[in-house]
């Protein structure tokens, strides 16, 4: 049942933010708060649980079941590893840094906006425990719709040519996901005479080589659309530009990483073969994204359209990390989704507190503005410094697990993303000297932090030192997952 | 010793008070916190290693916590004080004690004092934390700590963009090197499966036989991450440009430790250095071809900071070339004796900039004999340190030690000996020319304000240990005194030495004394004499290693996101879109609503389809 209330709690809780619009224009913005710190406070609680003894196979904490269409072997079922454990706590705790983020800065038609912003956080919580994958599906689609109304109602300049894009992208690749769902339900149906979408009998599926290959295919079309991945990552940086603060951080932080939630639970346990086929071209596909994404962030003059690109650099490791098989890489990944969650979502945050003040985005017109903004400044350098992988920040140890792993399947697109570390130098020192340095261009009179924005960076630079230096909780946590089950049974 | 966590603990915590509190303590509170963290930490540093000498114990480590975890692969927050770590601790928490106690009255004016200081704090904790990791991550954390902290700190005063610029050059160019030493890290942990210092260099020696390509693979990428730390070729060009920062930041991190880094790096990792010769041969040709040109360079210099920004360069060169030769603990005796002098240099010039309202150029100077006796003095016990003027100063010690073993030990060739007393030769050249320049001569700018107590305190304290510190170990010409290196003997190997007599050794230093009263006198003869224009520029712009990196490197990079900003990608997919549109309006075109162009159409496809099946059968 606990599971359930993570998906009911967001999706009850948007109904009544648009309802209570009516009452107060403020209300649904409490509202929206109240449940994201119910969800945390919860996802937190079965964190600090005592760990359940290891099982032998994947030792799922919780396990909710219903059936609900049983003729077409569709049920309600969901469950709880590590993997989706820390994917939830993220959710919930980036889920209430949006609405903060949003505090002051939504004043037009604030029910329907939380209304949007929780139904896309259900979505997205759907989506990390759903087991069933008809139901993911659904989930899927549920993420995008209120997403593309985030962006197209309440974003800037270009919003609906961006929302629009943001669909396309992702509808594209989600109908080819739902192709290789309904392929694989058939093969599946027809090899073993029961034909169901459970994720934990699909596993067993008996597979014929080209056959897997191209279900495989499928799948990554919708999850490296939303990584992004290279060369389809063009959505993301028009989304991220134009939506709103808090729909950027949901997108940088949580929506990405459905992407990569999705290559680790479903592509590799269920298409081992075919993953360790195409296991080069995707890692390269990474690098390359790792290079080319940081190639354009320095090229940028747009604060948000920086950081987006930056995200297309950061989500390259994920890919080569997820396909290099072996334990480190895939700790890796793990500490990488939620350390550029945190840092990316951090750094769309600024950006939206400066131009709050600024009324503008551009970093040309920025510049000299530690003066005036030490706090800020201060804060901005911490994110920075984890944006281009500094030891002692959270991303650090994502990058350092995934390329060490990574080594060990391919050195030479190792050496090549390894580079990414050199061009990620570049483009975050380059934010730092544009924003903060250099000479200012007129007298700011500039208020740093108030109260709200300091309660809402803080949290985020605590959690992302603390993933620094102790990440043993996290690990150990993601240890107990699906894949990591999979890749001792292929060492074996 | 079981306090050893405090050393690098107590910079980060003052660090973090700093940083936290800045507005609340003031600046009294600033200096208690900024220089008693570092003074504590020195005090620490001193007992712990005392007690460390009286255990007798090869190796003392301390587990803090564990880092990460994954599988069989382990990391712990450990530290190991050890010789070789004590012997860095020591340098790096006194002399930073004696440049924070200085910059309390070099940076007094600054309204940034504050966080001048918690950067500076920082820096000593992470460079702290490099020496005395037990684990090669750990000292990554440092490694790139200290980097972080130079960036802040060459970019302090963040105004000028050229500082920024300056700022930016190091992190990146560093960067680099820090990238190939991840890459040895990587290669490390496949082979090995840890990063554990001793459990690394253990391994090592069973699994490899001396020359294995992964084990050379190794070395040359840790000497990657060497270079780049230590500014020797070919990724030396930052540390001029890094002058840009508070000269107290120059002596602290540009000469007496950060810039060491990279000789700590390769001493630690010996026993991998010793298993690849090519690498170690790289090593020291990279040193004896650094300090030549790094000492050409400082020679036709006109900033007083960038002559002993280029004086590091080749110094460190020194330190190098003994590393290649396996001249171990001439190294750790150069690098000892160099932080003192080094700093001395720097923070006696930070006083002359200082008094001549923030005037750098020698040329503006001189005559200040009289104006700064005590900086005189002092400048002067650094300078014949720098020139290893013999018996009366400790970089003679240090430096003939190199010269001599240059030649003799197991990787010594003549030729490199015959470098090092070249750069001697040219040291001498430039530290008097120098010299001359500054104190002697016409006064050209006045002076301002005579530095306070605060800031000659420390400069006399230097200058005594820049004298003293020689006599940590004597040559064989006069009673063979070998503290430092029996002291540093359980961490690395005792230098092997191919011919060694006493007489071949005083003759060598004969040959390097002549040498060096030679170029004093031909400096002092020749100091205004026209130079070639073009060959000083060349020299003056570090062999044009910057404008070729820009044309290699840079230029492209910034022309292709200059080009590629609006993402070439992103047309194949409006490229798409506009396809899509175009299809559209030509299929819309024809729905015209004139009947007659209908039946043709139907008509014509009958035609077609009929035509089709007719021909299909007729085959």
């Amino acid at each position: 049942m606990i599971l359930l209330a993570f998906i009911l709690f967001p999706l009850a809780g948007a109904f009544l933010a648009w309802a209570s619009a009516a009452v107060n224009a403020t209300l649904p913005r409490w509202i929206a708060l109240l449940v994201m710190l119910a969800g945390l406070v919860l996802a937190v609680g079965i964190w600090v649980q005592p760990e359940p003894a290891s099982l032998a196979g994947a030792d799922w904490r919780y396990v909710y079941h219903q059936p609900w269409m049983p003729r077409f072997g569709v049920s309600l079922s969901l469950a709880i590893d590590g993997l989706s454990l820390l994917m939830i706590v993220l959710t919930f705790f980036l889920g209430a840094m949006a609405v903060l983020v949003s505090w002051n800065e939504i004043r037009d038609r604030t029910g329907f906006y939380y209304f949007n912003l929780l139904f896309v956080l259900g979505g997205i919580a759907g989506v990390f425990l759903v087991m069933d994958l008809f139901l993911f599906y659904f989930f899927w689609e549920v993420m995008l719709i209120p997403m593309y109304f985030l962006i197209g109602i309440w974003g800037h300049g270009r919003r609906l040519y961006a929302s629009l894009k943001f669909f396309l992208f992702t509808q594209a690749g989600g109908l080819l996901m739902l192709l290789s769902i309904l392929g694989l339900y058939f093969v599946h149906g027809a090899s073993t005479g029961n034909y169901t979408f459970s994720y934990a009998e699909l596993l067993q599926t008996p597979m014929e080589q080209g056959i897997g290959r191209w279900l495989m295919l499928g799948f990554m079309a919708a999850f490296l659309v939303k990584l992004p991945a290279f060369p389809f990552h063009t959505w993301l940086p028009d989304a991220h530009t134009e939506a709103p603060t808090a729909g950027s951080v949901i997108l940088a932080g949580l929506l990405l990483k459905t992407g990569a939630y999705g290559i680790l639970r479903f592509v590799l346990p269920l298409f081992p073969e075919a993953c360790h086929a195409f296991a080069q071209v995707f890692m390269l596909l990474g690098a390359i994204g790792i290079l080319y994404g940081g190639q354009l962030a320095y090229a940028q003059t747009d604060f948000k359209r920086l950081v987006a690109y930056t995200s297309v650099s950061h989500m390259g490791f994920v890919l080569v990390g997820a396909f290099a098989f072996n334990e480190l890489a895939y700790q890796g990944v793990v500490m990488q989704m939620i350390t550029h969650g945190i840092s990316t979502g951090a750094l769309f945050m600024i950006a939206g507190v400066l131009y709050e003040r600024l009324h503008t985005r551009e970093l040309e017109k920025m510049g000299g503005l530690w003066a005036a903004l030490p706090g800020l400044g201060a804060i901005t350098m911490v994110f920075v410094m984890a944006s281009l992988g500094l030891p002692g920040l959270g991303n650090f140890i994502a990058e350092f697990l995934i390329l060490a792993g990574s080594w060990q399947a391919s050195p030479w697109i190792t050496v090549l993303a390894a580079t990414g570390l050199v061009v990620a130098t570049v483009y975050s020192l380059r934010i730092m000297q544009k924003v903060f340095f250099g000479i200012s261009l007129r007298e700011f009179r500039l208020k740093d932090m108030t109260v709200r924005e300091a309660v809402m960076l803080l949290p985020l630079v605590i959690a992302i030192i603390w993933l620094g230096l102790f990440p043993q909780r996290v690990i150990d946590t993601a240890s107990k997952a699906a894949p990591v089950v999979a890749f001792q049974y292929k060492d074996n | 010793m079981e306090w050893m966590y405090l050393v690098p603990a107590l910079p980060f915590l003052g660090a973090l008070i700093l940083i936290l509190f800045s507005g609340k303590i003031g600046k009294p509170g600033v200096i208690a916190v900024g220089c008693g963290s570092i003074g504590l930490a020195a005090l620490v540093t001193i007992v712990a290693g005392w007690q460390f000498m009286q255990s007798g114990v090869p190796a003392f480590s301390q587990h803090l916590w564990e880092w990460l975890r994954v599988g069989d692969f382990s990391i712990g927050v450990n530290l190991r004080l050890d010789a070789l770590s004590l012997s860095f601790a020591f340098v790096i928490t006194f002399v930073g004690w004696l440049i924070h106690i200085y910059s309390t009255g070099y940076m007094s004016d600054d309204p940034d004092f504050a966080r001048f200081f918690a950067c500076m704090n920082l820096f000593v904790g992470s460079m702290l934390m490099l020496v005395l990791a037990d684990n090669l991550l750990l000292m990554y954390l440092g490694w790139e700590g200290v980097g972080l902290c130079s960036y802040l700190l060459i970019g302090f005063w963040y105004k000028a963009p050229e500082n920024g610029a300056a700022a930016r050059k190091a992190f990146i160019v560093t960067r680099v090197g820090d990238t190939a030493m991840a890459i040895a890290l990587f290669l490390l942990v496949q082979h090995t499966g840890s990063l554990q210092l001793s459990v690394v260099l253990e391994r090592a020696q069973s699994l490899w036989a001396a020359g294995d390509p992964t084990v050379v693979w190794i070395a040359f990428l840790l000497l990657g991450g060497a270079v780049g730390k230590s500014a020797q070729l070919p990724l030396q060009t930052w540390l001029p440009d890094a002058m840009a920062g508070p000269t107290p930041v120059s002596a602290l991190i540009h000469a007496a430790t950060m810039v060491t880094a990279g000789v700590y790096l390769i001493a630690r990792t010996n026993v991998i250095f010793s298993l690849a010769p090519a690498a170690q041969t790289a090593v020291a040709i990279t040193g004896a071809v650094t300090l030549l040109l790094a000492g050409f360079s400082a020679w036709v210099q006109t900033d007083i900071k960038r002559v002993l920004a280029y004086s590091t360069i080749s110094q460190i060169g020194y330190m190098f070339l003994a590393l290649g030769v396996g001249a171990w603990s001439a190294a750790i005796f150069h690098f000892i004796t160099h932080a003192f002098f080094k700093a001395l240099l720097f923070l006696g010039a930070g006083a002359v900039i200082h008094a001549l309202h923030h005037e750098q150029d020698m040329f503006k100077m001189g005559g200040l004999r009289k104006s700064l006796p005590g900086v005189f003095l002092v400048f002067l016990i650094g300078s014949l340190s720098l020139a290893a003027i013999p018996f009366i100063s400790s970089g003679w010690y240090s430096k003939d030690q190199i010269i001599w073993l240059a030649g003799t030990a197991a990787g010594g060739r003549p030729v490199y000996a015959f470098a090092a007393v070249l750069g001697a030769f040219i040291t001498a050249a430039y530290t008097t020319r120098m010299m001359l320049l500054v104190f002697f001569g016409k006064e050209q700018t006045h002076v301002h304000h005579k530095p306070g107590p605060e800031m000659m305190v420390p400069l006399y304290v230097l200058a005594v240990c820049s004298t003293l510190a020689g006599f940590l170990e004597l040559p064989h010409t006069l009673g063979h005194f070998t503290w430092l290196s029996d002291f540093l003997q359980p961490v690395l190997p005792e230098v092997v030495t191919q011919h060694a007599s006493v007489a071949a050794e005083w003759g060598l230093q004969t040959i390097t004394a002549g040498l060096a009263a030679l170029a004093i006198y031909i400096t002092w003869r020749l100091l205004n004499a026209p130079f070639p224009k073009e060959a000083g520029a060349f020299l003056k712009s570090g062999w044009g290693f910057d404008a070729a990196y820009d044309v290699l490197f840079v230029q492209p990079f910034v022309r292709i996101a200059r080009l590629n900003r609006k993402d070439i990608i992103d047309n194949v997919y409006t490229g798409l879109a506009a396809i899509t549109r175009g299809l559209h309006r030509m299929m819309s075109a024809t729905q015209s609503g004139i009947i007659r162009w209908y039946v043709l159409g139907v008509v014509m496809g009958a035609v077609l389809i009929l035509s089709v099946i007719i021909w299909r059968h007729s085959m």
